[in-house]
């Protein structure tokens, strides 16, 4: 046998296959029969693996959803949530239309809008699901809207995050209160302050952030970048980021890597101030050894950027009755209890806790607190997120200057 | 030429394996002589030379005296005795030509090394074969380019691994004739291992039988 | 997909990349340098090292060392030589002075110079498994005892007399090194410059852009990774020109002695420093793995804890199950292929063909573009993600390592065994499994863990063609890796080291267990 032949054999071989029959998407308005084809399918999860924690969550969610709905839920876990919008993505182009591999993505921001851009997603579906209500979307714009971009039904919220500081409080007593404040800092402290080399998304948030706290035309980032005087709005950032990045960690001649690896910079000492998008990440640390006990969180005085991940189902999943009964059940009162307790995940939940009946607002009490974790008053100083063309051209625009050192 | 400045002594040399004694011999070899060492396979004939070069494996304990003159060459590393080896088979380098090969032996610092290259060639027969491949060679051609690379490395004395077994009947008569006559001529103390009669007639010199 | 206009405006987008020259240069110098490098490494060792205890137990470390995964060295390199790493946590504060670790850009240096060793710790266990699998053809033993008769001293003799004839044994190895080092992503990542990145990974971060522009753009870049490749091989085949060019008057200079001193010092000290550095590596992550809270300048953690592996263990079992069987599955067949092409090849009288260069082209073209290409195609086809698809895709890659790792000591094994076994009435058949295999069990093994090494090792190819259905031990560590914690990329990456590792440990063990003590693939003194 010839290597031309071994080949030909290796190809052979991957034919060997069967397909499996495609199912028409039940109506989301008829929520028990959604349940019923739900029964007996198994959901493919595409979720973000890189944190043991919210691995632990979602294999709880498994268990509740075999065990309640009969729904097999298998966690793919990813190393970067842009891999399954290029699967998906693959997919179409190869005429796949309906036998899809994945059947729900933890999602938002540009991946969200780069599907529904392509029209890969599956809906209106989120307003349909019972638990939706819950949120209370009328007095909480945020969970009907991703980067400015209203969802239309085609995820559905699941938690909240908003960028947190946190530092050592046994080396720093007073951390910068401001994006201008920082800079001061940073001069004081040479090396010990970074962001996350760009484009990672916590770095571009960072830019962001600092970008809404410098410039006066704040209304301009919610609209398409297009349509503003890019130069202009963000010329006090550069001139910030220039002034900054020499006193920066490693003199801003590297950047770390991604959000992550701020946490880890700062538990091996290299940093004395970092940041991160999940605002008990910092307790979640102290908790995994990974942080001293004496790390304390805090959001900026005039508040920081903060959203509202999903979930969406692509438009080619074969099994779109389980993946919505899985995303109404990641709404329900216990399971986000369940993920904003400290001792399971610690992400914020969603729900309008104060609108919620009395049994169900004792759920969410019984999660304990930590010292490490910001106040729980910080909710209110949320910032939204601009429209999401000005992350790819802010990205652009910084690679452009600081890419190449 | 001084005999004994320039003998191969072997002084009470035994050899062991794992305790049991494996032969021993005591003898003086004076330049231009040829001693013969004979015995069956596993006499320990080979392992004897070895010990001489310097290859002894360590499953091997050895006493005795090894001399070169006045030299004791047991307390030399291997490359610095100057007791050259010829093999049954010629081993010449494949990835040298003819010549390279020759030049190989050649010391660092000697002169006129092409010239002395080409004479060594016309020596034995090939003349002008410096560029050829090893490969190209027969068999008794190989082994005449072995025995002039080895010769032109200037040793003090010559171990011969049954050099010849592996040639054809007429060409191992040539053969030994060269080899010996060369050896002579170059005033070298040799020993030669052999389970081959013929080979220690040619030899001419005395005769030690082990095993 | 795309126009022709697409086509033209992705190339020029990628050109008005910033930092593409430097992405491209450094790719390509990491690539080379630490090539040479670890070739230099090997090749001085097994000078300097004939037959010492030294030599002995190297050989006995170098397949652990092989086992480790890519992106578990880089962790683990990465945490020895950061200013907050074990070095420099070894000399603080008592002799540095350093409460707080120094803001020195080592790891992620803009030279790629940690990328390089990092490489080459990698990559010289790999060269010097290839040396020792090649050497029992050379007669080396032999050689050495003429050369050295003829009054070299060993190091240098072995460089005269015995290199030149292995190194076209490894040329093919040394070449598929090159070729992963040019575009390698997982040790770029935690190893490699960040501004601008290496090409490999530059093209990683478009294919995974959610702006879809990107994507053709990373297709081009992706074309221009495989001609770094080639410029790269095409470099150094010319080096090998120019060197055999400049030693073919060292090699019959006559010299017997100088630089003996130099090689043989250079020689020990190489691997065994890259051997120390891996192993430090490795204590570094194990360390990690049972830590508690470790703090800068503790040299231990100050506290220790189970619970990383605790927590670990229950997600360990389906993993463990799909890498072994994914890994089985693909060596076996591997090997099947392999050494039915070689005694085809044998029968048949056939040199090796041109066509050769298909079986090494996953080697050469950059594994994201190639792979997605494969999910479009098999998508095409109506293959869904599956097991079968996972077992097809990692053999492509394990292909050319089994067949690199065997088709010399296959070709090379004296046919007069055969010849023997046939005069004596055994059929053809017949001498196949009872002369040949049993002849090249040690080749055969060596090759099957390499095999199994490589197919344990493989991320994108699992991730993309299982549409992540068939998690692994490596898909968990790489997706656990994003996360950024030291603790459980610990515990992973041991899991991930030590299932190779099982893989080896039984290819030395098997011989021995069979009845052929002196054929231990690591080991071989003589063969045929």
């Amino acid at each position: 046998m010839k290597p031309r032949s071994a080949l030909a054999t290796a190809v052979a071989l991957a034919l060997v296959t069967f397909t499996a029959p495609a199912v028409a998407a039940p109506d989301p308005q008829e929520w028990e029969s959604v349940l019923d084809a739900a029964n007996g399918q198994t959901v493919y999860w595409n979720a973000w693996g890189g944190d043991a924690r919210t691995n632990r969550y979602i294999a709880w969610v498994a268990e509740q959803m075999q065990e309640s709905y009969g729904v097999r839920v298998e966690h793919v876990k990813l190393d970067d949530t842009s891999s399954a919008v290029a699967r998906v993505l693959g997919e179409q182009q190869a005429g796949n239309d309906s036998e899809g591999s994945i059947d729900l993505i933890w999602i938002n921001g540009e991946n969200f809008a780069a599907m529904r851009e392509q029209d890969l997603l599956f809906g209106p579906f989120a307003e349909s699901l019972p638990n939706f209500a819950l949120t209370y979307p009328d007095e909480n714009l945020e969970v009907v809207t991703d980067f400015t971009l209203p969802t239309e039904g085609y995820e559905s919220p699941w938690g909240k995050a908003q960028i947190t500081f946190y530092y050592d409080s046994a080396q720093t007593d007073t951390p910068p209160q401001s994006i201008e404040a920082l800079l001061a800092w940073a001069k004081e402290h040479p090396g010990q302050f970074s962001y996350p080399r760009i484009p990672d998304f916590t770095g571009s948030t960072f830019l962001k952030q600092a970008l809404i706290e410098l410039t006066d035309q704040d209304e301009a980032l919610y609209a398409p970048v297009e349509d503003a005087d890019f130069e202009e709005i963000t010329a006090p950032l550069w001139a910030y980021l220039d002034e900054l990045h020499p006193h920066l960690w490693r003199s801003g001649r590297s950047f770390p890597e991604s959000g992550p690896n701020l946490r880890t910079l700062m538990s091996d000492g290299e940093l004395s101030l970092a940041f991160s998008f999940y605002p008990t990440d910092a307790a979640v640390a102290v908790m995994e050894y990974e942080l001293p006990e004496s790390v304390r969180s805090y959001v900026l005085e005039g508040g920081t950027l903060g959203n509202v991940h999903f979930v969406a189902i692509p438009y080619n999943s074969p099994h779109k009755a389980g993946a919505m009964a899985l995303a109404n059940f990641l709404l329900s009162p216990e399971a986000q209890a369940q993920k904003q307790s400290l001792s399971m995940w610690g992400d914020r939940s969603v729900l309008a806790i104060q609108q919620l009946e009395p049994s169900d607002q004792a759920l969410f009490e019984q999660g304990e607190s930590h010292p490490a974790a910001r106040p729980a008053d910080a909710l209110s100083q949320t910032l939204a997120e601009p429209h999401p063309s000005w992350m790819n051209a802010l990205q652009d625009a910084w690679l452009e200057r600081y890419g190449v050192n | 030429m001084n005999n004994a400045a320039n003998a191969l002594t072997l002084e009470q040399v035994s050899i062991h394996l794992a305790g049991r004694p494996l032969l021993h011999v005591d003898a003086t070899v004076a330049p231009g002589d040829v001693l013969t060492v004979m015995g069956p396979s596993g006499s320990g004939k080979s392992t004897l030379l070895a010990f001489i070069a310097g290859f002894l494996q360590s499953t091997f304990t050895a006493q005795g005296q090894v001399r070169l003159g006045d030299t004791d060459v047991l307390s030399l590393p291997a490359e610095q005795r100057g007791v050259g080896l010829l093999f049954q088979d010629p081993l010449l380098f494949p990835h040298l030509s003819v010549g390279g090969n020759l030049r190989f032996g050649l010391p660092h610092r000697s002169s006129q090394k092409s010239a002395q290259i080409a004479k060594a060639l016309e020596q034995v027969g090939l003349a002008g074969f410096e560029a050829r491949d090893p490969a190209t060679l027969s068999g008794g051609q190989q082994a005449r380019v072995a025995l002039m690379r080895l010769l032109l490395s200037q040793p003090r004395a010559v171990l011969l691994d049954e050099p010849f077994s592996k040639l054809d009947t007429a060409l191992r008569q040539e053969m030994r004739a060269l080899v010996f006559g060369q050896l002579r001529e170059a005033g070298l103390p040799a020993l030669l291992v052999t389970h081959d009669e013929a080979d220690a007639t040619a030899a001419g010199g005395p005769i030690i039988a082990l095993g | 997909m795309g126009s022709e206009q697409a086509n033209l405006s992705a190339w020029q987008m990628l050109f008005a990349q910033p930092g593409l020259g430097r992405s491209v240069a450094v790719s390509f110098a990491s690539g080379l340098a630490s090539t040479a490098l670890a070739l230099l490494i090997v090749v001085l060792f097994l000078a300097a090292s004939q037959g010492t205890w030294l030599d002995r137990s190297l050989r006995r470390l170098v397949s652990p060392l092989l086992a480790i995964p890519h992106a578990a060295v880089a962790f683990g390199f990465a945490f020895l030589i950061a200013p907050s790493g074990l070095m420099a946590r070894l000399i603080s504060p008592w002799l540095s002075g350093w409460e707080a670790p120094p803001d020195a850009l080592i790891v992620n240096d803009p030279w790629g110079l940690a990328l390089t060793f990092g490489l080459v710790l990698k990559e010289a266990p790999f060269l010097l498994l290839m040396s020792l699998a090649a050497l029992p053809q050379l007669q080396a033993e032999q050689r050495l005892r003429l050369a050295r008769s003829l009054g070299y001293s060993p190091t240098l003799a072995w460089l005269k007399v015995v290199l030149p004839s292995l190194y076209p044994l490894i040329r093919l190895p040394i070449y598929a090194v090159i070729a992963y080092a040019t575009s390698v992503v997982d040790m770029a990542l935690i190893l490699g410059p960040r501004l601008p990145p290496t090409l490999s990974v530059s093209i990683l971060g478009w294919f995974s852009d959610p702006d879809i522009t990107h994507r053709f753009m990373a297709s081009a870049a992706a074309v221009l990774q495989l001609r770094v490749t080639l410029a790269a091989l095409l470099s150094w085949w010319l080096l090998e020109q120019l060197a055999r060019r400049l030693s073919q008057r060292w090699l019959t200079n006559g010299d017997r002695q100088r630089g003996e001193a130099l090689f043989t010092v250079t020689g020990r000290a190489g691997l065994t420093l890259a051997s120390l550095a891996a192993l430090a590596a490795l204590i570094g992550l194990g360390l990690f793995s049972v830590a508690g809270f470790w703090r800068f300048p503790e040299l231990l953690p100050q506290s220790f804890t189970f619970d990383h592996w605790q927590r670990s263990a229950d997600m360990l079992a389906g993993p463990l199950v799909n890498t072994a069987l994914v890994a089985l599955l693909s060596t076996g067949l591997a090997a099947v292929l392999v050494v039915a092409t070689l005694e085809n090849e044998q029968r048949q009288q056939i040199h090796p063909t041109r066509s050769l260069w298909l079986l090494y082209l996953p080697l050469l073209v950059p594994q994201i573009a190639f792979l997605y290409g494969l999910v479009v195609a098999a998508e095409r086809l109506g293959i869904r993600p599956q097991l079968a698809l996972v077992v097809a895709g990692h053999l492509l890659f394990v292909l050319p390592y089994v067949y690199l790792s065997l088709a010399e000591a296959y070709r090379r094994l004296d046919p007069r065994w055969l010849y023997i076994a046939q005069s004596l009435g055994v059929s053809r058949r017949r001498a196949f499994w009872r002369v040949r295999l049993p002849l090249l069990l040690a080749p055969l093994l060596t090759a099957v863990a390499v095999g199994l090494a490589v197919s344990i090792g493989q991320y994108l190819p699992t991730q993309l063609l299982g549409a992540g259905r068939v998690p692994t031990v490596t898909t968990e560590a790489v997706a656990l890796a994003s996360g950024g914690n030291r603790r459980l990329i610990g515990v992973w990456a041991l899991v991930q080291a030590g299932l190779p590792l099982v893989g080896f440990m039984a290819a030395v063990a098997l011989p021995r267990w069979l009845g052929a003590p002196r054929r231990a693939p690591l080991n071989v003194q003589r063969q045929g």
